[in-house]
């Protein structure tokens, strides 16, 4: 697999506090992947040290072959849409293009003017004055127009009202299906990424809990319902992400890639939400990370 | 033409929605031989889902040989699949009618009538089962 970040002991610490420590991972290019997690676990702290915008304190990170911001050509290579869409409230929609425009080697302004008209902006309007969902349609032109490699976004929708999140990831999409470039994006909304990703990434406490192809990881996770049963009187080939049991029943998450014969087993499909919530419950943390990235 | 819809509470993937949506209109007779699906860029704006996943649908469904993609105009279905399925399978509706009735006299309400269904196809399904087990 061809990486297009891949982390080496990673680690950042603001002040006295560690927000990312010992962060070990590769996210495979050309897929749009998905990065999941708890509050906490350090998604913000390694997407912005991706983008650049953070310098590590231990360890290492490349980006698209680079060190993240090492120089004109390494920062041509990678858009960043930070937390909330965040834009110039004082400028107007044609500033940001204009600026873009200085900013970016290889900016493209047929692009951003397209998008900009198809999405009935005036460009004289203020940022500061658009609603959340053209902001963040501004935000994501700007990424667009700037023709990375790799673009990164961080919660691009949670302050969206699903229309507008719904017409974000679409554009998103749309881009994606035209133009090809990588995308990694974290979002706590795990339905909508299991539309628009095709790799996912979960991270706990700086590690990566499970990472894998989206139809692979809902092809091989089941839900197993039964009688009361010792998780370790399972096939080996079934690993158990969680487990739970009554004095009569028992419930497991297992990931394998057999299909389930048992007949004492109901099993039950499990959505990414559900798979997701299994590796993030404290249950999965306290085993050790499974071997899950293939 | 058809239209794409996904259903996120499933637990299916994305692309073997679709795959079965193809298949299903199929043998509905709502697509024959000839018709063209919709293009990759239309099914990704319309539902904001990943254009790898429209791309793996369309693929399974070119080598299960019921279209065919043509560089530069579409995607095309090659085979009428409708009236094949439901009238070729009645007599085995039937004998399917007769057992059902047979379980509900038995006493089975709907929900048992499933779990059993669900048990028996799980344990027939990899071939496991032969006639010996059913006698």
């Amino acid at each position: 697999m061809t990486a297009v970040v891949s982390a080496q002991a990673l680690g950042k610490r603001y002040r006295r506090r560690w927000a990312l420590t010992d962060c070990t991972l590769e996210i495979p290019a050309g897929h749009v992947t998905g990065l999941v997690g708890p509050n906490g676990a350090g998604k913000t702290t390694l997407l912005n040290l991706a983008a650049g915008m953070l310098e590590p304190t231990t360890g290492t990170i490349e980006v698209c072959g680079g060190r993240p911001a090492a120089g004109p050509a390494q920062l041509a290579k990678v858009g960043y849409v930070a937390q909330d869409t965040p834009v110039y409230a004082g400028l107007s929609v044609q500033d940001h293009l204009t600026l873009g425009a200085r900013l970016n080697p290889r900016w493209d302004a047929g692009l951003a003017r397209a998008r900009i008209a198809a999405l009935g902006l005036d460009p004289a309007q203020k940022a500061g004055r658009l609603s959340g969902g053209q902001r963040a349609q501004l935000a994501l032109t700007l990424g667009l127009a700037k023709r990375p490699e790799l673009l990164i976004l961080d919660e691009p929708v949670a302050s969206l009202d699903p229309l507008a999140r719904r017409e974000f990831l679409q554009a998103l999409m749309e881009a994606v299906a035209e133009d090809g470039f990588s995308v990694v994006l974290s979002s706590h909304l795990v339905a909508d990424l299991e539309r628009v990703c095709d790799h996912l990434l979960v991270l706990v406490d700086s590690r990566v809990r499970v990472a894998g192809d989206v139809e692979e990881l809902l092809a091989t996770h089941h839900r197993l319902t039964g009688p009361r049963r010792d998780p370790g009187s399972l096939p080996a080939d079934q690993h158990v992400v969680s487990a739970s049991s009554t004095d009569v029943q028992s419930t497991f998450v297992v990931r394998t890639d057999q299909p389930i014969h048992d007949p004492a087993w109901t099993v039950g499909r499990l959505t990414l939400e559900d798979v997701v919530l299994a590796y993030m419950s404290p249950g999965a943390a306290a085993r050790p990370a499974l071997e899950a990235v293939r | 033409m058809i239209e794409f819809s996904l259903d996120s509470r499933s637990g299916v993937a994305p692309y073997l929605q679709l795959v079965q949506q193809v298949r299903q209109a199929m043998r509905l007779g709502l697509l024959h031989e000839g018709d063209r699906l919709p293009t990759v860029k239309d099914v990704v704006a319309a539902l904001a889902i990943n254009p790898n996943t429209v791309s793996k649908a369309y693929r399974e469904l070119e080598l299960e040989g019921l279209v065919a993609a043509r560089q530069g105009v579409g995607t095309f279905v090659t085979r009428t699949l409708a009236g094949d399925s439901l009238a070729a399978h009645d007599p085995l509706r039937r004998k399917l009618v007769r057992w059902l009735a047979e379980a509900r006299r038995a006493g089975l309400d709907e929900e048992s009538i499933e779990a059993l269904f669900a048990a028996t196809f799980r344990a027939t399904g990899s071939g496991a089962a032969t006639e010996q087990d059913i006698a």
